[in-house]
């Protein structure tokens, strides 16, 4: 279908698929100020928007907004791929995704502490014990913990796809160390900078409160008794990928970004090393995962954590955020009970539904997946990345039967779901601009209360016909605007 | 000079708090851009006056200055401007190339991007990335000159960017001690080689080709208009060691530098109310008396080799002290 009239110019040749476009197929009639952005944009000539993506990755390049991939002599800068035409939500839609997203957190909270003490819910039979207590990510040193206001996951990325009518749908939670809001931030002022006449005199809801609210957050949430909390971002230091997502979050809460060797603990309380001795630190918002934290408890090969950091939390001395053992609630399989999960302690119906999702390790899931195997999407659930799944409709007859096999040896592995009509986003691609897959990641802080950052992390399957958003699979990102009114 | 204040400093948030690793970090930092600074300038310098006066000699002292005549001549038969040029610029196998060094610059400096401005990074990291791509056509003997004017120039930038873009904490004053500390060696080590290259013997001491090599060990310190401008008639070999050893105006001399440092570790000591400063502060204190008391002539003639040598020995040792006091080895629990 070809859009006519409006969409002439950059969009002359834009090939509207039969899915929901975000920007000039959302069967409805948009507010003013996305017909705004989308005049605007079909003035933009090819060229010249082509002109000013190559000027925003030579800026990203040079100010080193990059994943960094090492081999064995070098460091290798990557730019993660950043599309200059925005995803753009209205205020009703922000405003159904901002109270879905808030309702999730409280739930998974609500859940993290009842599994961690009375087990309620595993009680009443409404998730199997045995998912929640035999699972990988149940932390045994959180049990009869009490966490400072009942916070579990004070950072929370919920993975957002739109259907064939624009429907927001849960794809997963990520619960543990969520990344990516460092491009939300800086995509945002590349986007101010170079695309000014894009964004003039509409109102968009800014994003760069993130740092401070963060930082209010996570001394909300010190041990109390405390004045004035010292809060750190615990990175797993230069090395990892995300280390420049790590030192932007420092910087923009005004905190030390510290590694392992930085941290020691004495008498169960935490210190870090300054010029001036030892300093007391009360809040730690770490990006190392759990297994790392602490060579006393868990793998007692890392060198990355802080011996004895996790007998100073028990006893209440700091605060990790997030909390251990988060993993249980973002796991793909818990995933399939979170609607259950959402009635049984808020008495509320989900705001945002899930994907359908048939669980394998259930008889009547495994025998629904295996018949129809070839119009579903299989997911392992213990990967995360887009790693090792299985997308039915394009997969090739040797791929089905390899799956059929790997899920009758181990369904419990397994969760299947229908292929989503993911909407798409006009991107500028080599051949001009055409419809891409996006989905969106919100995230959302949580203190004494959940604060949603406005927008949240878009990303785009920038390959023709590609689901997958994933940075390590060809993906790409988009500033995401969310207009006030 | 920083005075100390009778009163205590406001502290402002965030302040005191510097982490021990940031602070290594800063030293090593400002220390490897003044290496490369000091190299370039070396390079530059030396094939000018190699070219002048038709000798391969110049090049031997780049390599004893530097004393890596064993890794050196494990991996190069001659001493040539090529073998040379490009074991100091684009051999990553050794250590003290610029290459490597502005690696090492880059990762200290990755280290310290939560302190850092914005600006000093994205020069460095630009800066880094383009010495990383030299290769052998960047080095012949036609751009060398060009290709070390623009190397300084970019360590200039560095100290230009630091200078204005830094926030004044202890961070800067740890990057004020590893510069000079790195200019104090770097002196010292000049005047030691070429002292003792240039005067062999008797034989063409004052002549023509003598004073011309006097004049390029000047420039290569950015030294030969100011000491023009002092001492217009006492082109003298002592006179040339005395200025850079001990004018207080020449801003790389071994006393400028030292009295820098001097001050540095007063602030941290002073302002900052840090502990441990004390054995650091005497050391530079001996050092300084002992380059006040003596003339440049008693230094030459009680041995001129021998003094340089016991600098950089001390320099080091205040090196250590500082690391000591400041970022001490962490004990592992688990060994």
């Amino acid at each position: 279908m070809k859009m006519a009239a409006q969409a002439a110019g950059l969009f002359a040749t834009y090939d509207v698929p039969d899915f929901f476009c975000e920007l000039l197929n959302r069967r409805d009639i948009p507010p003013p100020g996305l017909q705004l952005v989308r005049e605007r944009l079909a003035r933009f000539d090819l060229a010249e928007l082509r002109r000013r993506a190559a000027a925003v990755e030579a800026q990203f390049y040079r100010l080193g907004i990059t994943f960094t991939v090492y081999s064995d002599r070098e460091a290798i800068d990557r730019v993660l791929p950043f599309d200059v035409i925005p995803r753009v939500l209205t205020a009703a839609e922000w405003d159904h995704v901002e109270r879905g997203v808030q309702q999730r957190v409280q739930a998974i909270n609500l859940f993290l502490h009842d599994i961690y003490h009375d087990r309620h819910i595993l009680r009443d039979n409404v998730v199997p014990a045995d998912l929640v207590l035999g699972n990988s990510n149940y932390c045994q040193a959180m049990v009869g913990l009490d966490v400072p206001g009942g916070v579990y996951v004070h950072i929370n990325g919920t993975d957002l796809v739109r259907d064939r009518d624009g429907r927001f749908l849960v794809l997963e939670d990520n619960a543990r160390t969520p990344s990516g809001v460092s491009y939300v931030l800086e995509d945002r002022q590349m986007m101010l900078r170079l695309m000014p006449d894009l964004a003039t005199g509409l109102d968009i809801r800014p994003v760069d409160e993130y740092g401070p609210r963060l930082h209010r957050a996570l001394a909300e949430v010190a041990p109390t008794g405390v004045a004035d909390p010292q809060v750190v971002l615990l990175s797993p230091g230069i090395y990892n990928a995300a280390y420049f997502e790590h030192v932007f979050l420092a910087r923009e809460m005004g905190i030390p970004l510290v590694e392992g060797r930085d941290l020691m603990v004495e008498d169960g309380r935490v210190y870090m090393r300054t010029v001036g001795g030892p300093r007391p630190v009360h809040s730690i918002y770490r990006r190392l995962n759990d297994d790392f934290l602490d060579p006393l408890v868990f793998n007692p090969d890392s060198l990355l954590g802080v011996p004895g950091l996790v007998d100073a939390y028990r006893r209440g001395n700091v605060t990790l955020a997030n909390a251990l053992g988060t993993g249980v609630a973002d796991d793909k399989a818990v995933y399939a009970y979170m609607p259950r999960i959402i009635r049984y302690y808020l008495d509320q119906e989900p705001i945002l539904t899930n994907v359908e999702t048939h669980i394998c390790g259930e008889p009547e899931g495994l025998a629904y997946t295996l018949a129809n195997l070839e119009h579903l999407v299989v997911k392992p659930v213990g990967e995360s990345g887009g790693y090792g799944l299985l997308i039915g409709p394009h997969a090739t007859q040797a791929q089905l039967d390899e799956f059929r096999t790997l899920l009758r040896a181990d369904p419990a592995n397994y969760i299947s779901q229908p292929v989503i009509s993911l909407s798409v986003s006009p991107t500028l691609c080599p051949a001009g601009v055409e419809g891409r897959h996006v989905d969106l990641r919100p995230f959302a802080v949580t203190g004494r209360d959940t604060w949603v950052l406005p927008g949240g992390l878009s990303r785009v399957a920038l390959r023709k016909g590609s689901l997958v958003v994933n940075s390590s699979q060809g993906g790409g990102a988009k500033d995401t605007w969310v207009l006030a009114s | 000079m920083t005075q100390v204040s009778a009163f205590p400093p406001p502290v402002l948030p965030g302040l005191r708090n510097l982490l021990s690793r940031y602070a290594e970090s800063t030293m090593w930092l400002a220390r490897y851009m003044e290496r490369i600074e000091n190299m370039a300038r070396l390079i530059e310098v030396t094939s000018t006056s190699v070219q002048a006066s038709n000798m391969d000699a110049g090049w031997d002292s780049v390599i004893r200055i530097n004393a890596d005549d064993a890794l050196f001549f494990q991996h190069h038969k001659s001493v040539t401007e090529r073998s040379v040029v490009s074991f100091y610029i684009t051999d990553r196998d050794n250590p003290d190339s610029i290459v490597s060094m502005a690696r090492c610059a880059r990762e200290n400096a990755r280290v310290l991007r939560p302190l850092i401005s914005t600006e000093m990074w994205m020069h460095l990291n630009v800066f880094t990335r383009w010495v990383m791509e030299l290769g052998p056509d960047d080095t012949g003997a036609g751009y060398l000159s060009t290709l070390c004017t623009r190397l300084k120039q970019d360590c200039q930038t560095h100290f230009g960017i630091t200078e204005g873009t830094l926030y004044r904490d202890q961070a800067w004053l740890f990057y004020i001690l590893g510069k000079n500390l790195e200019r104090a060696d770097q002196i010292t080590r000049l005047i030691d080689i070429k002292y003792h290259t240039l005067l062999p013997s008797g034989a063409g001491v004052g002549s023509d080709i003598d004073m011309s090599q006097w004049t390029s060990v000047l420039r290569s310190a950015a030294a030969y208009h100011a000491f023009r401008r002092v001492l217009p008639e006492g082109m003298t070999p002592a006179n040339i060691v005395g200025f850079m050893l001990k004018n207080d105006g020449f801003p790389r001399s071994l006393s400028a530098s030292l009295r820098s440092v001097d001050c540095a570790l007063a602030s941290l000591a002073g302002e900052y109310r840090l502990r441990h400063c004390s054995p650091s502060q005497e050391r530079v204190e001996e050092l300084r008396v002992t380059l006040v008391e003596q003339t440049v002539e008693d230094i030459i003639m009680r041995g001129l080799h021998e003094y340089m040598d016991w600098i950089q020995r001390q320099l080091r040792q205040i090196q250590n002290d500082i690391a000591n006091a400041f970022w001490p080895p962490v004990v592992s629990v688990q060994a």
